[in-house]
């Protein structure tokens, strides 16, 4: 596909052509890599390093203004439906995870100003385990949790 | 190059309501294929949602997001023909990029 384009602006000939092909190629690059994918958090094993990895220390329990959506009972642990809301003002990221997931760390959202504080998204559990939402607004962190029992596998479906 | 996403975007009241459902396999990179060798892990990472240009929502995934992974969100705003793009990379380098129209 890229090299089809290559071709057809060599066609098109003229040098400004290909350097504003380029241009346009990196600056798409560069627009999609802004958000740095947080791997030390992404490969954390236990939820305490994942939550260091955020920058979320010790985060504040709050389950009035953090309304996570989870089934109790999930057939198929391959497809968790997951939605997390948050009533709280100025809300920057939303993250989700998964405590006894190898990687536990499933998702992170980065919300600018005018989106809604609410997400919803699907993961993989492996077996029964809290699925925590960690909401950071004005600067400060925020968590809650919920069991979800898993009655068949979800890793390697 | 990924296979196309759906996406449906409709306004409503003055929100608008996305819905994706990007297509990716989503491997973890610790199941085990038939022959007993480790699958190599392949997800997406980074997922970008736009509305005329402008960042909706960014988002970043681990190995633990499904299998055809499925995002709701909602922005204020946002009237029907507005084009809504959304984009995404994963840990080998593959992305796409898809559109679509807002309805009303």
């Amino acid at each position: 596909m890229i090299l089809m384009e290559r071709r057809n602006a060599l066609k098109a000939g003229g040098s400004f052509g290909l350097l504003a092909l380029f241009g346009a190629f990196g600056l798409l690059k560069s627009g999609i890599a802004l958000a740095d994918w947080n791997k030390p958090a992404f490969t954390s094993k236990t939820m305490d390093d994942a939550l260091a990895a955020m920058g979320a220390m010790s985060p504040e329990n709050n389950s009035v203004f953090i309304h996570l959506t989870v089934p109790e009972i999930a057939e198929n642990g391959a497809i968790v439906p997951v939605t997390v809301v948050s009533s709280l003002p100025k809300v920057e990221q939303i993250s989700i995870f998964v405590d006894k997931n190898p990687n536990v760390m499933a998702a992170n959202f980065i919300f600018p100003e005018g989106t809604e504080y609410m997400v919803t998204t699907r993961v993989k559990m492996g077996q029964t385990a809290n699925v925590v939402a960690l909401v950071k607004a004005d600067g400060k962190f925020y968590r809650t949790a919920k069991e979800v029992k898993v009655t068949a596998g979800g890793c390697g479906g | 190059m990924g296979n196309p996403m759906k996406i449906r975007a409709a306004v409503k009241d003055g929100v608008t309501e996305v819905k994706i459902l990007m297509q990716h396999e989503m491997e973890t990179g610790l199941r085990k294929d038939a022959d007993g060798n480790l699958v190599p892990a392949c997800f997406i990472t980074e997922v970008k949602a736009q509305h005329n240009g402008r960042t909706v929502l960014e988002a970043q995934f681990g190995q633990s997001v499904s299998k055809n992974p499925y995002l709701v969100f909602r922005f204020k705003g946002g009237v029907a023909g507005d084009k809504i793009t959304i984009s995404w990379v994963d840990n080998k380098g593959d992305t796409r990029s898809d559109e679509t129209a807002i309805s009303a």
